[in-house]
């Protein structure tokens, strides 16, 4: 296939040292096909607002694009919270588990300031902080201001953001404002209060304990006031919601189209956590999260109304690093306390440099698959998914037994798309793999045909066929989406030879449960 | 009487601190204690006792027995 000239980050000698504390990150590749970005934006100025690309070029929550050279942190300031979720068990605490409402320890303002400056000194892609429990931001509203008071004065070049449930919203919208605060998540699961009351047993509001339609009614009100007012004040909004199957799965339509009129940017369908040990109602009443195909489903039948976020990796509100991993445990308040904090800057700034160089190249790239994707006559109707094991810079460059996650892309006759990521437990440890791992692994991305890999062993490739995925290690260290290009048009040759039989492929599981990646 | 919190059932998440009309509620390593000599059970402030109402586990924040009945 086609090689075109790509500079990675690594590749730039000029930088001497700094290149040596970027650390290497697992990210998906870029997204692209010929309408609309799959998440966030990823194709940049063309196809948004250049002032909406400014704002979120750099954040790895709003774009796809920059959640691979970017990171962000979240600061545990806020642990009250003033609703109940059926989602969520506020007593659940532990170190291994990497979903919201999880944190290892809770720190006060001048603690997390504290923390800003040693991860933002450490970690050059770190950009962007936000607040995000693990209660609600703003049920702790002191807290969270004097947290971003503190940080603005110290490190002003940090981005700020915060998540929230909208309860409380309208009444701070104008300090959020004030903060320069340009992101805001609000989480909205209905926008029907017959459809809340299943989601929400209570919320606090005035001093009242509100159950059932009651509350599920304030709620949405409050959250739509809330989202108009940010909107308004030209605050970048994301809206994201739990896909709870039986409960809002259908709705989430009708709350997509609710959000999207009243301005939210961008909208993140989750897919429901919950199991049993997390001791969360709908964990213990045994209802069950969206398989992989159910989540596509819903989120593709949303994407011609907003932009899809389908890079989210359900992170910790303690989360520290590029999304996909945590390196959380490196900056435990013991460790901070110990550490000298000098601010810097610089190397951050020039790490941006090379970043931007790096686009550059990777829409060099993109326009080599343009020209691909032309060779591409009649497919029949034909399209697949491809699960890619990477650590990163847009190419299949993971092996097999070391990827903790696929990414998962889309081909057809327009051309590839990433549609999103599995996670997977580390299927090899040094050399051995264990059956069972690759069970989970084969379970994971039992939807796709076929799995690329920089590298694979002989028995899971063995296994892997025998499932049906057809394992491919001969794009290794190539671009993901003109390699996914390139083994759509040969596997659409066959099929017309007669080589092969298009048969479609089964569902997929979504790892229930946690993992946190390694630092 | 006044209202306890149960440390085995607390959590730490300080939401019952600041709702408190008679700051009657402090921290005390790592989870919540209730001051009975300042709880008026919200008699007189609110319908309903404030820790109770935002407290995310329930039967955390509890009448103590060990205390008579607030008289307002």
């Amino acid at each position: 296939m086609q090689r075109t000239d790509y500079v990675s980050v690594t590749e730039i000698k000029s930088l001497g040292n700094l290149l040596d504390k970027v650390a290497e990150h697992k990210g998906c590749g870029t997204s692209s096909d010929n309408g609309k970005a799959s998440c966030g934006s990823s194709d940049g100025p063309a196809d948004m607002a250049p002032d909406v690309w400014e704002k979120v070029k750099n954040h790895p929550c709003y774009s796809e694009e920059a959640h691979h050279h970017y990171a962000r942190m979240h600061v545990a300031v806020a642990p009250a919270c003033n609703i109940q979720c059926n989602y969520c068990n506020r007593k659940y605490d532990c170190a291994n588990e990497s979903r919201p409402g999880v944190v290892s320890e809770k720190l006060t303002p001048e603690q997390a300031a504290k923390k800003v400056l040693a991860v933002a000194s450490t970690i050059p892609q770190m950009t962007v902080l936000g607040i995000a429990g693990p209660g609600d931001p703003l049920a702790n509203p002191e807290k969270t201001f004097k947290t971003f008071e503190l940080i603005s004065r110290t490190a002003p070049d940090i981005k700020l953001c915060l998540s929230t449930n909208g309860l409380a919203l309208p009444d701070h919208v104008d300090t959020i404002a004030a903060f320069n605060v340009d992101h805001v998540t609000i989480t909205i699961n209905m926008v029907d209060p017959e459809v809340g009351q299943h989601i929400y047993p209570w919320i606090y509001y005035k001093n009242k304990r509100w159950t059932g339609i009651d509350a599920a009614r304030i709620l949405t009100e409050r959250q739509m006031l809330g989202l108009e007012m940010l909107t308004e004040r030209g605050i970048l909004c994301k809206v994201n919601s739990v896909m709870i199957p039986g409960i809002n799965d259908q709705h989430l339509v009708e709350v997509n189209r609710a959000v999207k009129s009243r301005g939210a940017f961008l909208h993140n369908i989750m897919p429901l956590i919950s199991a049993p040990e997390h001791g969360t109602v709908f964990g213990l009443n045994g209802q069950r999260g969206p398989t992989a195909q159910e989540l596509k489903a819903l989120q593709d039948s949303c994407e011609g109304e907003m932009n899809m976020m389908r890079h989210c990796r359900q992170c910790r509100a303690d989360a520290v690093g590029l999304l996909g991993e945590d390196r959380s445990a490196e900056f435990t308040t013991e460790k901070i306390d110990a550490m000298e904090v000098t601010y810097d800057s610089a190397t951050r700034k020039a790490y941006q440099e090379v970043v931007e160089l790096e686009r550059q190249a990777k829409s060099a790239a993109k326009l080599a698959e343009q020209q691909l994707l032309t060779q591409l006559a009649d497919t029949d109707g034909i399209s697949m998914l491809i699960a890619v094991a990477t650590k990163g810079g847009g190419k299949v460059n993971e092996h097999f037994g070391h990827a903790t996650e696929f990414q998962i892309y889309e081909v057809d006759a327009k051309g590839s798309k990433f549609v999103g990521h599995r996670r997977v437990d580390l299927y090899c440890q040094g050399g051995f793999g264990e059956e069972e791992s690759l069970t989970t692994v084969i379970r994971a991305i039992n939807d796709c045909h076929a799995v690329f890999v920089a590298k694979i062993g002989g028995c899971p490739k063995d296994d892997l066929q025998k499932a049906g995925i057809d394992p491919i290690d001969k794009y290794a260290h190539e671009f993901i989406e003109q390699s996914a290009i390139a083994y759509f048009m040969e596997y659409v040759a066959k099929v017309k030879a007669g080589e092969i039989v298009h048969q479609a492929r089964g569902d997929a599981d979504i790892r229930q449960g946690a993992f946190t990646a390694a630092a | 009487m006044a209202y306890k919190i149960i440390a085995s059932q607390c959590t730490g998440c300080s939401a019952c601190e600041p709702e408190c009309p008679n700051v009657a509620i402090r921290e005390k390593n790592g989870t919540y204690v209730i001051d009975p000599k300042k709880c008026t059970e919200c008699l007189g402030h609110f319908d309903e006792p404030q820790c109770v109402a935002v407290c995310p586990v329930d039967m955390t924040c509890v009448i103590d027995n060990a205390y008579p009945r607030y008289q307002a």
